[in-house]
């Protein structure tokens, strides 16, 4: 079994739920995912299943060939753990079926770019006095560290770099409703990426340890 | 991708809401829970304002509570809670946010009323 497919952010909105409270929702398209690959222990060193998602027309020969027994033309390719691929064999077409409403996924995508970003907007730094003849120090991190002891500055030090743009996964979210017809999800919450940003939708890690 | 959204969206739009909009003194009734038991409420007032579209279209009543004390309530016009609006009266107004009435009490804070077929009040 896999935990999860591949889909991507559709944009935002809201929905009322049975008491007519209103639910912020994210909506996702999950799948169709077609199987392009199986890993196994005997040739990879483990198992999982490589899913190829959304229909591409710029694919390059060797991109095209990878696809081919798959019978898919996918732009994204992602692998997917799996404890047991027995059930899977290439070409197969997974759809959003197997998430059910009240469920919860974990989703993870590539978070919004912000650049090379200040501490006052990457960390939350508070910044400098504004008045009192401030000049350069609005925006300033402040002290760094002490002097001739340690005489360094220590790693992880919280300072100004880039922002966005990397891997962020939002974990425990609830599906308020699934679609298999259209293939679509709502979320409760948001998720990482701009809309049309791809991401991998899979049942929640805590829900699972907790089953067991 | 907005498609499937706005379909999504669709699902939730009321089709019964009466037409009003800024300066008409509305009463809006919802539903409100009380411990285990439902009830509606009544909440009366000048509409100062009309926002948003699709499902996130809102609208705000003003109205003056006892002691002269100004009490304003927004509500999303396609909430369920909502069960209905009644137009009470169309107001004349020149703008389409009244927030100067906030400023205004008592007589100040009169809007005059704008005849229309009878058809539409009241519906």
């Amino acid at each position: 079994m896999i935990h999860g497919l591949l889909g991507k952010k559709l944009g935002m909105t809201q929905v009322f739920d049975d008491t007519g409270q209103v639910v912020p929702v994210t909506v996702l398209q999950v799948g169709p995912c077609v199987v392009t690959q199986l890993r196994t222990t005997e040739r990879d060193g483990y198992e999982a299943v490589q899913l190829g998602f959304e229909e591409s027309k710029r694919l390059n020969s060797p991109e095209r060939g990878h696809r081919r027994a798959a019978g898919s033309s996918s732009r994204y390719l992602r692998e997917m753990k799996a404890e047991d691929i027995s059930g899977y064999s290439v070409g197969q077409v997974l759809d959003c079926s197997m998430f059910s409403a009240g469920d919860r996924v974990d989703v993870t995508g590539t978070s919004k770019g912000k650049g090379f970003a200040g501490v006052v907007k990457r960390h939350g730094f508070s910044g400098g006095p504004k008045t009192h003849g401030q000049s350069d120090r609005h925006r300033a991190p402040g002290s760094i560290g002490s002097s001739a002891y340690p005489g360094r500055v220590f790693k992880n030090l919280r300072m100004a770099g880039q922002m966005g743009n990397e891997r962020v996964t939002v974990q425990n979210l609830e599906i308020v409703r699934v679609d298999p017809e259209k293939n679509v999800v709502l979320v409760r919450g948001a998720v990482p990426g701009a809309n049309g940003q791809l991401l991998m939708v899979r049942t929640s890690v805590k829900r699972r340890q907790a089953k067991r | 991708m907005v498609d499937v959204i706005r379909e999504i969206e669709s699902g939730y739009l009321r089709s019964d809401i009466p037409n009003f909009g800024p300066g008409d003194t509305v009463r809006a009734h919802v539903k409100v829970v009380e411990g285990s038991r439902e009830r509606t409420q009544a909440f009366e007032g000048v509409v100062i304002r009309r926002r948003g579209g699709g499902i996130n279209e809102n609208f705000t009543i003003r109205r003056i509570a006892s002691h002269g004390i100004g009490v304003e309530r927004t509500f999303l016009i396609h909430a369920p809670r909502l069960e209905r609006i009644e137009v009470l009266r169309h107001g004349k107004v020149r703008r389409a946010k009244l927030y100067f009435l906030r400023g205004r009490t008592g007589r100040a804070a009169r809007i005059r009323e704008r005849r229309r077929s009878a058809t539409s009040v009241l519906q």
